[in-house]
């Protein structure tokens, strides 16, 4: 099971922009609604982890931007072959991958598109869709068999 | 390095001409069009300075006028000078991009040649574009001759680009009256001209690595009333800017521009609020009344965004009757400055008469002697007290005689 953490760290899905939150007035809003990505100097970030930046609270990085999906794509380690398929497929960056190890799913940023199961290739795959209420360890537990080949 | 322009201290130039020159003046770093008649000489000229090595900048090549403001867009996001110029049409194609570049709060200068809108197809001038621009959120300026135009056209870049203001700005001139008739032109020297306008300040520029920025960004029911409402505020808060960059160009050219023009209104009895080239024909008109003993005078808003609500109640509200001039098809209502005019006398004690005259859609001539005609109707109001015409009238128009709604009177 991906460890729960990855769902919210420090930095990553601070609020939640569907929730009104942080609204500001007139006065306050930025000119010409230009958003700076990040806090400071981000000249030499390039070779940073996202963790690790100083993203502004103007970046979705910051925000929960995932509370319309009703489907989420459930990760399985025991089957994964680290193929980053899913990972270079994902059009929201929500497949988090370390050192070419595949960890998880972000999900203050996922929308449940299912494209990381479309590409998944092992057998069984090792993502699968799951309805958005159900727990991880329940979604674990009613994985397919490898399926068999017929000779 | 730049080419030397040789410039006499008088030049025989028409609008189109001395409004590139003050691009050249103003070394825009790029200029993205689509050329439509009739501006088409601007960007023309442009492009030749560009290949003839008299500025160091980019003339983009680009399918349509969307894509030349879409072009703007992204070179003055990026941090450059940034000008182009259109009509008609190609304006209207345009209008899109306008809002986008004015929500963007990027400093973009638009040399509008004002022409007719199809159909029936028109090449010639009316402010059917111009009007089509006015809510736009650009800073709207009108030049009455080649002089004007090329002075505004410099004053603009230095609005525009200034911190508390950083919004765009259009240059209307009338096209042909104004864009294709030779006049005297007063140019100053490159030195003095750039010194006036001086370098960009970029802000929030996207070639600024250290500070990646989100430019177009999505705002919907609960952000986008603030935003608008922040550029509302700024555009009306350029006033002072304006004035100031107007009184700075006074010093260096000797040529005075305020936000809204006034003629022989010090004791004006009737008066003509007019804009464009029709300003100097109302002109000579109010001089020849006022051979007869009627007093009239002439109001000509030179910045139409901000729409000087205040100068306008000062400039008119002890005159009897007003006559205002629309230049557009007014497509089932009373003219849109009729309108504009007619809210801002409605909060003056007196409440001078205001009628409303649709006149040169499509480039009819308007003469000396149709203003003189207005205002010999306006004195009619004055001597009655009420309008003594239909409200909304038809100046130049062949056929039966055509006007809309009377005074209500008890």
């Amino acid at each position: 099971m991906q460890d729960p953490k990855l769902c919210a760290t420090e930095k990553r899905g601070l609020h939640e922009l569907e929730a009104g939150k942080d609204l500001m007035g007139w006065d306050e809003v930025t000119q010409g609604s230009v958003l700076p990505s990040f806090e400071g100097d981000a000249s030499n970030i390039a070779h940073l982890k996202q963790e690790e930046r100083d993203y502004s609270h103007f970046n979705s990085y910051t925000a929960t931007v995932a509370s319309w999906r009703v489907q989420k794509p459930v990760f399985n380690i025991d089957v994964c072959i680290d193929c980053q398929n899913c990972w270079v497929w994902c059009p929201d960056t929500s497949i988090i991958s370390r050192d070419k190890q595949m960890l998880g799913i972000d999900y203050d940023h996922c929308k449940g598109c299912e494209v990381c199961v479309e590409v998944c290739p092992t057998n069984p795959k090792s993502l699968l869709m799951f309805s958005e209420q159900e727990d991880l360890e329940t979604a674990l537990s009613q994985w397919p068999e490898k399926k068999k080949k017929e000779k | 390095m730049a080419e030397k322009f040789d410039l006499n201290e008088r030049e025989v130039w028409d609008g189109n001409y001395a409004a590139s020159q003050a691009m050249r003046q103003a070394k825009v770093d790029v200029m993205a069009a689509y050329p439509i008649t009739p501006s088409t000489p601007i960007v023309e000229n442009y492009g030749a300075y560009v290949a003839n090595g008299y500025i160091d900048g980019e003339f983009v090549m680009v399918e349509s006028e969307h894509a030349a403001m879409s072009a703007c867009v992204g070179a003055s996001a990026a941090g450059g000078r940034v000008a182009t110029a259109t009509s008609s049409q190609g304006f209207a194609l345009m209008v899109e991009v306008l809002y986008q570049a004015s929500g963007m709060r990027l400093p973009i200068v638009l040399n509008v040649v004002n022409r007719a809108l199809a159909s029936p197809l028109n090449v010639r001038g009316d402010h059917a574009d111009m009007y089509l621009g006015r809510d736009a959120g650009w800073i709207q300026f009108g030049a009455f001759n080649s002089q004007e135009a090329y002075d505004l056209a410099l004053c603009a870049f230095k609005v525009a680009e200034n911190h508390s203001v950083r919004l765009p700005v259009m240059i209307h001139q009338d096209g042909f009256i104004t864009s294709h008739t030779a006049q005297n032109v007063y140019p100053l020297t490159d030195e003095a001209a750039y010194n006036f306008v001086g370098d960009i300040d970029p802000v929030d520029d996207m070639l600024d690595f250290s500070r990646p920025v989100t430019y177009g960004a999505q705002t919907e029911e609960d952000w986008h009333f603030e935003h608008k409402a922040k550029q509302h505020k700024a555009i009306m808060d350029s006033v002072p800017v304006i004035e100031e960059v107007f009184a700075e160009f006074e010093k260096i050219s000797g040529r005075k521009y305020k936000r809204v023009e006034t003629y022989m209104m010090e004791d004006a009895e009737v008066a003509i609020v007019a804009l464009g080239t029709t300003v100097e024909t109302s002109r000579v008109a109010a001089m020849k009344m006022r051979e007869q003993g009627i007093k009239a005078g002439v109001v000509a808003p030179r910045v139409f965004r901000p729409f000087p609500f205040d100068l306008i109640r000062d400039a008119l509200e002890n005159v009897k009757s007003v006559a205002v001039l629309d230049r557009s098809s007014p497509g089932g209502a009373m003219g849109a400055f009729y309108n504009e005019i007619s809210a801002a006398l409605y909060t003056t004690p007196k409440r001078p008469l205001v009628t409303n005259y649709i006149y040169g859609l499509g480039g009819r001539d308007f003469a000396v002697q149709d203003a003189i005609d207005i205002y010999n109707e306006q004195k009619a109001n004055a001597d009655a007290g009420y309008i003594t015409t239909d409200i909304q009238q038809f100046s130049g128009l062949r056929g039966p005689k055509l006007g809309f709604f009377q005074t209500k009177r008890s």
